[in-house]
């Protein structure tokens, strides 16, 4: 069974590179344009990772990212921050708040798709940047 | 029907209130909630000036001289204008030298010479006697008035009743006793009496509120209104004359003159004045209040005399009834049984008032400046050597109040019936005016000596004595010797009241005249041929320099004394609780504690204990006692001027040193300011780059993950490959535009953007932008419409800008439309000299603290972190710098909900708006 990957960002033409990516690796995937609509999705799909941007209208990707670790259920699901901040201090504030990884837009796609792969096969990946 | 003991309840009803007002106010002086410290209670205790003899003296005067009785109130009013420059500086010496009396402060300021203090003392008590005379009269006359009430009738001559059944006996020993409860129940260190001071207050206040009652019911109530009485006083032939204002005195201008000056001088030097304006002044900062506070309440109290005189003058024209009593008798013969006794208790709270506060001041100078250095002095005594003194002082001081009250009994039983209250009244002010040229040279003439100061003063109280006490007694019948008929030895140039043959002038003119050419003249005379001595030069510049000095002064002795010593001494006036707070005060002051080792007893602190004394026994005794435990080395002239010098350069150099420090100050303040622009103009500047970064980078993460895309998946269909094309094609045009306005930014924020100025017809411009735009509208179901009249006056400007400001705001307005039921309506107009363009749409509208920050730079209202911008952020901040490079302002009006309406003005071209 494929395992499912939630994107939510509010860059749609992000949004569609990143679906398209991703299925074309195999992976089921949904979006979401905010971070409420996220939370709900995770509710509904139960995906296995997420994708989260971090500047969106009302809940940043930092507020979704600590909403999901504070529900004990979704401790397993892997969280990878994608966002055009990049200093030190957004990485490590991101990973504070229980990402397992940080990428920076602009990004590679084959490196993106990499580090989801890692992380959703043995779940030990590496959490860096 | 009034009772003789219904006048004698309310009379002491009336002063146990007074002492019912001291005693609080003095409860709260000692638990440190001063009642006094106001400059309203200040002013109301200075009108301790207006006392029996205005209450009823005034109108009597006015009765004889119409407005012959004003320079006695002009003076104090002309003069008081000048207290900032006279009087403020006698309270700065006074407070700084703990002055106790004018007599201390003489003495102080002449070397502390005993003599001086001594001398005048004695010219002070001589010279107030009969002003305290004066009062008595006043209160025993008004009380044998109403006692025969409702019989208007002259009172008898106080000769014929037997003493003990005079009642101003009655009335001098009760106002002694309750000068002694006010004045006397403790010793204090600063002399200072905030009982006093509140009771006077409230007496200046019931004084005014009974003369304004009198006043006001003579002449609205019994007449009708000033009109009337003045037309009734014209209308009759004895008093049409006083009607014009110097018709009635005697001696004319120069009489008035003289008397405004003499005036001028009591406000200051009467012992009672000096003593509620200098040493019971609390803050020299209500001087400034008193300025017109208190010749208010000269207005105040003098607005209804002439009305009285004139009304006492129509009803009693016989002349049988005194006129210093029409103030009492008026409302008597009218049957107005509750104002007459309010006037009686008014008459004898300004009598109260002025034996009160004067014989408290008497009898301080007494203690301190005239028996304490005569005791001091008497070795047999071996006063010096008694452990506490403090029961003494209170003693001397009680003995002296009852002495200097029955003294005026005695001139009143002597003399009081030969004159008028006013002229009893002049008298005592001629005598505190010879105080004026020893205090005012004092304070202004560094050069004025110790022997110029006491001989000045004598002749002028010899003067004085001559040519107005003399013939007072004369004039009663006590001194039958017929010199002012035939002057002494038969010598007319030498007759009293022609000195030297000069005639026509009243006696109080003629007194002052040769009084003050006698004081004034041996003062300088004898100043000048005088060389002072160090101590006299020293104080003399302490004095004179006081507001070159601050602090306490420069300290000027030399030699040695022991610490247990000072303490004995000082304990021995004050007591020792008191001491103790002194020593350990001044062992504060200078960081080390008393009882203790550390305190040594140098000469700064023998000045200390000095100037302690001072404040409890005057200057020169205080002088006397340290010297009897101080060992003193004598400082030549030469080294005091030294001191003196050095002081001065030392004030000097930490005034420049204050002032450098404040520059200091001042430098670093601004440094931190500048410092903090600095950090928040870098922090701008690092927002500013990571919202850019931000900016930049997110067009380029959509453009790089496509682009990858179509590189490494060549099979892509051809639909969705156009389709990603596409989206890389808005990207990287976005991404122009943001690097465009970047740009722009900077050329504007730098001033290098290269403007076009052509005239613009706005309308077409709106027109041209919506036909642009209309492609847009239509996707997003836009209804978009223009209005404007027919013409709209050209504007001078870049065609080029103004469309992208355009641009700007309808790109704005159809982002915040509501989709699909969009309207946005553009309205043009003119109005005067500008031309306005509105932009309005139907979004949801921006709240008050969005459209605050709606114009800086990357800010699109809410948080950056989770408001995406749906633009760069930059349009509305660039517009609207483009608007006010022309001329112009752009700005928004919108509530929450209602849309929004952008609106910018820009100012018609020059020609067309002459055209």
């Amino acid at each position: 069974m494929a395992k499912k990957v939630l994107i939510v960002d509010d860059e749609a033409n992000i949004v569609a590179a990143l679906e398209y990516l991703l299925q074309r690796s195999g992976y089921e995937v949904r979006s979401a344009a905010n971070g409420e609509d996220g939370l709900r999705e995770m509710e509904r799909f139960a995906p296995d990772l997420v994708l989260l941007d971090v500047m969106m209208p009302q809940l940043s990707g930092f507020d979704v990212c600590q909403r999901i670790r504070e529900r004990p259920q979704w401790q397993g699901v892997k969280i990878v921050i994608l966002s055009a901040m990049g200093r030190d201090a957004d990485v490590s504030k991101g990973l504070s708040l229980g990402a397992d990884a940080y990428v920076t837009k602009p990004f590679s796609n084959a490196e993106l798709v990499a580090r989801i792969d890692a992380l959703l096969a043995g779940g030990g990946a590496p959490r860096t940047a | 029907m009034l009772q003789g003991w219904v006048i004698v309840a309310a009379s002491f009803a009336y002063l146990g209130l007074l002492f019912g007002v001291a005693y609080f106010a003095d409860k709260r002086a000692v638990a440190g909630r001063s009642v006094i410290a106001s400059p309203y209670v200040y002013s109301l205790s200075l009108a301790v000036y207006a006392t029996a003899w205005t209450f009823y003296g005034s109108v009597g005067r006015a009765a004889h001289d119409g407005v012959g009785f004003l320079p006695i109130y002009i003076g104090p009013t002309l003069m008081i204008a000048l207290w900032w420059l006279v009087m403020r500086k006698i309270v700065r010496i006074s407070k700084a030298n703990r002055i106790t009396s004018l007599a201390d402060f003489v003495a102080s300021r002449y070397g502390k010479s005993a003599l001086l203090g001594g001398a005048v003392t004695v010219i002070a008590v001589i010279g107030i006697v009969p002003y305290i005379s004066l009062q008595l009269k006043a209160v025993s006359n008004s009380f044998t008035l109403l006692l025969q009430y409702p019989a208007v009738s002259a009172p008898g001559d106080p000769a014929a009743v037997p003493v003990l059944q005079d009642n101003a006996l009655w009335v001098a020993l009760t106002l002694a006793a309750f000068t002694i409860a006010f004045g006397t129940r403790r010793l204090s260190v600063a002399e200072r009496h905030e009982g006093m001071v509140a009771a006077i207050a409230v007496e200046s206040l019931v004084k005014l509120l009974a003369f304004v009652a009198v006043g006001a019911w003579v002449t609205f109530g019994i007449y009708d209104g000033f009109g009337d009485v003045f037309a009734r006083a014209a209308a009759d032939a004895k008093l049409s004359p006083m009607l014009s204002p110097l018709e009635g005195v005697a001696g004319g201008y120069s009489s008035w003159a003289w008397l405004t000056i003499l005036s001028m001088l009591a406000i200051m030097f009467l012992p009672r004045q000096f003593q509620v304006a200098v040493i019971e002044n609390v803050d020299e900062r209500h001087l400034g209040k008193a300025m017109w506070l208190f010749p208010l309440y000269m207005l105040a109290i003098n607005v209804f005399v002439l009305p009285l005189a004139f009304g006492g003058r129509l009803h009693f024209p016989g002349g049988a009834v005194d006129p210093d009593s029409f103030v009492l008798t008026l409302p008597m013969f009218e049957k107005q049984e509750a104002l007459a006794l309010l006037v009686f208790i008014g008459g004898l709270s300004a009598a109260t008032g002025m034996v009160i506060v004067e014989t408290i001041a008497l009898s301080t100078m007494v203690c301190n400046d005239l028996a304490m250095p005569v005791l001091l002095r008497l070795s047999s005594l071996r006063l010096g050597e008694r452990r506490d003194l403090t029961g003494l002082l209170l003693g001397i001081r009680r003995g002296a109040i009852v002495l200097i009250v029955l003294l005026g009994f005695l001139y009143f039983r002597l003399a009081g019936e030969a004159y008028a209250l006013v002229s009893i009244g002049l008298i005592s002010f001629a005598a505190v005016a010879q105080f004026a040229p020893p205090v005012l040279g004092g304070i202004f003439w560094r050069r004025g000596t110790r022997r110029g100061a006491f001989w000045g003063l004598l002749a002028g109280f010899l003067v004085w004595l001559y040519t107005l006490l003399l013939p007072a007694l004369e004039r009663s019948g006590w001194l039958p010797i017929g010199l002012l008929e035939h002057g002494p030895f038969g010598l007319e140039a030498l007759k009293p009241l022609q000195l030297f043959g000069v005639a026509g002038l009243d006696q109080t003119t003629h007194a002052m005249i040769w009084s003050m050419l006698a004081n004034v003249g041996v003062y300088v005379f004898v100043s000048l041929l005088d060389t002072p001595s160090a101590e006299e030069h020293a104080q003399a510049t302490l004095f004179v320099d006081v507001f070159r000095r601050e602090g306490e002064g420069t300290v000027l002795w030399r030699g040695t004394a022991s610490v247990r010593d000072l303490h004995e001494v000082l304990a021995r006036f004050v007591g020792v609780a008191a001491a103790d707070a002194a020593f350990r005060e001044h062992a504060a002051a200078k960081g080390e504690t008393w009882p203790g080792p550390g305190l040594a007893a140098d000469a700064e602190f023998v000045h200390f204990v000095e100037r302690v004394l001072a404040g409890a026994i005057g200057a020169a005794s205080a002088r006397i006692m340290v010297a009897k435990v101080a060992k003193e080395e004598a400082l030549s002239l030469e080294e005091m001027r030294r001191i003196l010098d050095e002081a001065s350069q030392v004030v000097i150099y930490s005034h420049r040193l204050e002032q450098k420090s404040h520059e200091l100050e001042a430098t670093s303040a601004e440094l931190r300011a500048a410092n903090e622009r600095l950090k928040e103009l870098d922090r701008l500047k690092d927002d500013f780059i990571t919202t850019v970064t931000h900016e930049l980078r997110t067009p380029l993460t959509s453009i790089r993950a496509f682009s990858e895309i179509l590189r490494e998946d060549p099979r892509i269909e051809v639909a969705q490959r156009r389709k990603f094309v596409d989206i890389i094609a808005r990207e990287t045009e976005r991404l122009t535009r943001l690097i465009n306005q970047v740009l722009d930014l900077s050329k504007i924020e730098s001033g290098r953007v290269d403007w076009q100025l052509e005239r613009i017809d706005l309308k077409q411009a709106a027109a041209d932008t919506l036909a642009a735009m209309s492609q847009l509208f239509k996707e997003k179901g836009i209804q978009a419409d223009l209005r404007a009249p027919e013409r709209v006056p050209p504007v001078r400007a870049d065609p080029d800008r103004i469309v992208q400001v355009l641009l700007n705001l309808l790109a704005n307005a159809a982002k915040f439309c509501q989709p699909g039921r969009g309207r946005i309506e553009v309205g043009l107009s003119s109005a005067g000299d500008y031309v306005r363009v509105d932009v309005r749409d139907n979004g949801p509208g921006l709240s008050p603290a969005e459209q605050s920050v709606i114009f800086d730079k990357f800010r699109q209202g809410g948080d950056t972190l989770t408001a995406k911008p749906q633009g760069t952020g930059l349009g509305l901040y660039i517009s609207r710098h483009i608007i006010e490079h022309f001329g112009g302002r752009l700005w928004v009006e919108s509530r929450l909900g209602a849309g929004a309406c952008f609106s910018f003005t820009l100012p018609v071209e020059r020609a067309a708006a002459a055209a």
